[in-house]
């Protein structure tokens, strides 16, 4: 228990990834909703630096980057969008969300 | 002479399809003329078949076309025309055209005029297919045909519920003698190799005694049903619903004389377990005079003329069982003539009492329908067996038979039952011709029926008078197939004996009756008098209970475990089942159609159940490929 | 044995932040807490030895995305108690302990294995920040570009899209001329 080895952290991420995913899940709110997409990321990000350590590469920092900077691209065009949607429908509610019914 | 074997079976087809052309319209007098000319025509060309088998041409053998070929199973569509089965064409066409023709006038007011013709005929198609035919298959499908015709005659008045429930009885009662029948012909096959009579009857006598009693007694299991021995006798009784022609053709001449032909047919295989033959004849005596008694009290004058074909045909069987089938062919023919005029004398005097069954009520009608009289008269001598009528010259031989067999027992029966004919017979004609006209009193204003019908008759009645003098040819035509034995008593003196006493009892019978109904105080019996409240006439009356006792036992329990069937595992089970199967499909598609309901929220939920089934893949993949060597050895092992 | 203790202390802090962020129903403590996460796992990526990274998500994510955040709350106004309908939560709960489940399993699998090598190997005695940039600039530098458009397009996209009166250009007409321009638009309309 003490030894700290690959294995917590990985243990840990995935932890963390089932809370990101219950939060997708369950959020029926938009914006909420991106928190928890948020979560995901943060949590494989947390995979690739312990791999990374743990190896001696630094292949899973760099991808660690990466996704951080995409993330917050993500998170701009997402809060556009929702800006354009809210004006349209002065609401944010997922269920309300379903033009795309199939 | 083939071409006459094709004419004669063929042509109650052709009638009977012409008829069924007319079938949901109204009256046509053509729907009944036509098929009444085709038999007339069979009935020729089956005259020219027996002119040719009588003058000693050879037996007729065709084949008109394969129907089975599998394997070492043949079944071909023969037909063979020898001396046994030219006497039944002959009973069969002539008494069929007789009845065509007297239909056409006693159906005259029915609505179902042109169906009657059609089934009619259908139905004599299918009893020349029966005793034409050259193997046993085609035996089974004559006896099927006929009994399903059966039916629908019996029903054909089918808003009657009656009439309904009596043709069910019939056909599910032969249908359960027929599975013996089918028995007996497995069996015959199973051990010969072949259906055909020739060649299964010279497989025979190289078989075990076992199987051959085992055959002998399923084959007469399927006789019991068509000719209704005891106990499958309670429908013939209740046939009586359909129209009176019906029981004329079918319940006198044709189809129940279906039995004693197999019988006959099948000599060579019954001579050779005479132990069988002695069960038949016992049983046929027993049934002669089982019906016999209950012919004695009988108030319904079809069903009396009903007990007495029962008690024939126990005659034709007794006969049969002592090995004399010659006789009992010689008896069937006769038999056939007579009764079926019998039963179309009732049928005048039905219709001119509108339809009203009970002797009781008549009385006197022989005043009003003197040549119905004439003819039911002669009928009834004819069938007490009094020389010189044909009834003398066949029922008298199968008593001597039973005597010079010596075959005590059943002689003592079968003579006790021909004075309880004679009696039961004249009682119905006294009731009916003689007497006080009681009929006057319910206020029937009966007459005598149309001519033509009385001249279709006619020939019935001609041959009922000479065809006793048709014995020696008879003998001399048919010892050639059949073991004939002429039956000789010892002594001359016993046999003078016999057949006077024989006919003096008749006699004696025929008085009595005759003095017992033809006083003037015969009154309708009203349940109150002493005897009908007697054990024994009760007894009687109700036919011995033995209908109740099918009714109570066998029927309801059996109807119980059907609804049971029906309710508990067919609606529950094999119903809920598939029902089951397509309420699974259905809810699967409701639910899975929640995918595309456009909600956010779902898809995702979605896409989480579908990464977690890649994953679950995905670890089973890793498994399968750390362990293949593991995984190899186990399969090996399990000889995949 | 301080590495254990850090360890298991942030895991601790960061699983109940994150925990908080997706049950509350208060929006404003979710987004706390999300922000409150970012640090504490930027802590994880500190005692690995990534200071690059820690630093990085810092700034960007509890600087700038939770900013970015904190503006789009003010916007649709979810300072207030967010309601929402739920669903089966049975569904969601057995999903996600399956989906736990198999991920554990399949990273326990080739960890017992050893046979992974490093692509790009860290040099010794550099020190992370160095390293970073040594492999940044020369293997990554396509995706680092690339990275940079992609940011130049989300910046632009957000302009757009959130921007009020954004139909016409200000740099290619004059003031004067856009005055025109609106009143000949209002014209139309009223006729």
């Amino acid at each position: 228990m003490m030894e700290i080895g690959l294995n917590h952290y990985l243990v840990l991420s995935t932890i963390l990834f089932t809370i990101g995913l219950i939060g997708v899940m369950r959020r029926k709110n938009l914006l909420l909703l991106f928190f928890a997409t948020e979560i995901l990321l943060n949590s494989v990000n947390i995979a690739f630096a312990a791999i990374s350590h743990f190896y001696g590469d630094l292949t899973g920092q760099m991808f660690a980057f990466f996704v951080i900077a995409i993330a917050a691209s993500e998170v701009a065009v997402g809060l556009g969008l929702l800006i354009v949607w809210h004006k349209r429908h002065s609401n944010i509610d997922l269920d309300a969300l379903s033009t795309m019914k199939g | 002479m083939e071409k006459y074997l094709y004419i004669a079976l063929f042509a109650p087809l052709v009638g009977s399809m012409f008829a069924a052309l007319f079938g949901a319209r109204p009256k046509t007098v053509i729907a009944g003329l036509v098929p009444s000319t085709l038999l007339l025509i069979s009935l020729i060309a089956s005259s020219v078949l027996l002119v040719h088998i009588i003058g000693g041409g050879e037996v007729i053998h065709v084949e008109m076309m394969t129907w089975m070929a599998t394997g070492d199973l043949y079944i071909p569509f023969g037909f063979v025309v020898d001396q046994i089965s030219v006497t039944m064409m002959m009973v069969v066409t002539i008494v069929s055209t007789v009845v065509h023709f007297y239909a056409i006038g006693y159906m005259d007011h029915d609505k179902g005029f042109n169906r009657f013709f059609a089934w009619l005929s259908a139905f004599v198609f299918s009893m020349l297919i029966l005793v034409m035919s050259d193997n046993y298959a085609g035996l089974f499908i004559g006896w099927e045909g006929v009994g399903l015709c059966s039916w629908g005659l019996i029903g054909f008045w089918y808003h009657k519920e009656s009439a309904t429930w009596a043709a069910n009885e019939a056909f599910i009662m032969n249908r359960i003698a027929d599975l013996g029948m089918l028995i007996g012909i497995f069996l015959i096959y199973w051990n010969t190799g072949t259906l055909q009579y020739e060649e299964a009857f010279a497989a025979m006598p190289g078989l075990d005694n076992a199987t051959l009693t085992w055959m002998g007694i399923f084959l007469f299991i399927g006789a019991m049903g068509k000719s209704a021995q005891f106990p499958l006798h309670t429908w013939l009784a209740d046939a009586m619903e359909g129209p009176t022609p019906v029981s004329a053709l079918i319940h006198a001449a044709t189809m129940v004389t279906a039995g004693v032909y197999l019988v006959i047919r099948s000599n060579e295989l019954y001579s050779l377990i005479p132990n069988v033959g002695l069960f038949i004849a016992s049983l046929g005596a027993f049934v002669a005079i089982f019906a016999a008694s209950m012919a004695l009290v009988n108030r319904d004058i079809k069903r009396v003329i009903a007990y007495s074909t029962l008690s024939q045909l126990g005659y034709m069987f007794a006969a049969a069982g002592l090995g004399a089938y010659w006789v009992a062919l010689f008896h069937l023919m006769a038999h056939a003539f007579f009764k079926a005029l019998l039963f179309l004398g009732a049928g005048n005097v039905m219709h001119a009492m509108d339809s009203e069954l009970d002797p009781f009520k008549m009385g006197g009608l022989g005043k009003v329908m003197k040549t119905s009289m004439i003819m039911m008269t002669l009928a009834s001598i004819a069938l007490a067996g009094l020389f010189p009528l044909a009834g003398f010259f066949s029922k008298d031989v199968i008593l001597e038979a039973a005597f010079a067999e010596h075959h005590f027992i059943i002689y003592t029966v079968l003579l006790l039952t021909a004075g309880l004919t004679a009696f039961y017979s004249f009682r119905i004609i006294a009731l009916i011709f003689h007497g006080e006209e009681r009929y006057k009193l319910f206020g029937f204003h009966p007459h005598e029926a149309y001519k033509f019908m009385l001249v279709a008759m006619s020939p019935l009645l001609i041959l009922a008078i000479i065809a006793g003098s048709f014995r020696t040819t008879f003998f001399s035509v048919v010892e050639e197939i059949l073991s004939a034995t002429e039956y000789h008593i010892h002594s001359h003196v016993t046999y003078w004996v016999m057949t006077i006493g024989t006919q003096l009892f008749v006699i004696l019978a025929i008085a009595y009756a005759y003095k017992k109904y033809m006083s003037r105080d015969i009154k309708v019996p009203d349940g109150t008098s002493k005897m009908e409240n007697s054990f024994k006439y009760k007894l009687l009356i109700n036919q011995y209970y033995i209908p109740y006792f099918y009714e109570e036992y066998l029927v309801k329990s059996y109807r119980e475990l059907s609804t049971v069937l029906w309710k508990q595992v067919d609606m529950k089970i094999v119903d809920a089942s598939v029902d089951g199967i397509a309420g699974i499909i259905y809810g699967t598609g409701e639910k899975t159609r929640n995918m595309q309901s456009g909600n956010l929220s779902t898809m995702l939920k979605w896409m989480v159940a579908g990464t977690v089934a890649m994953l679950s893949l995905a670890v089973v993949f890793g498994l399968a490929v750390r362990y293949s060597d593991e995984i190899k050895t186990i399969l090996s092992g399990l000889g995949v | 044995m301080f590495e254990a203790i850090a360890f298991y202390l942030f895991s601790f802090l960061t699983i109940a932040m994150f925990f908080i962020t997706v049950t509350t129903s208060q929006a404003l403590y979710a987004l706390t807490a999300l922000a409150a996460g970012m640090i504490f796992i930027s802590a994880f990526f500190f005692i690995l030895g990534a200071e690059f990274l820690g630093a990085i998500q810092i700034v960007v994510y509890s600087g700038a995305v939770m900013a970015l955040y904190a503006f789009g709350m003010m916007f649709f106004d979810t300072t207030r108690e967010v309601k929402e309908k739920h669903g089966n939560k049975y569904i969601v709960v057995g999903l996600s302990t399956l989906a736990a489940l198999l991920v554990v399993a399949i990273f326990a699998a080739p960890i017992v294995s050893d046979n992974i090598t490093a692509l790009y190997p860290m040099v010794e005695g550099a020190g992370n920040v160095q390293q970073v940039g040594m492999v940044l600039f020369t293997k990554y530098l396509v995706p680092f570009e690339v990275a940079a458009i992609m940011l130049l397009v989300a910046m632009i996209s957000g302009i757009v899209l959130a921007g009020k009166k954004m139909d016409l250009s200000l740099t290619l007409y004059s003031t004067a001329e856009i005055k025109d321009m609106k009143k000949d638009q209002e014209k139309k309309v009223l006729s």
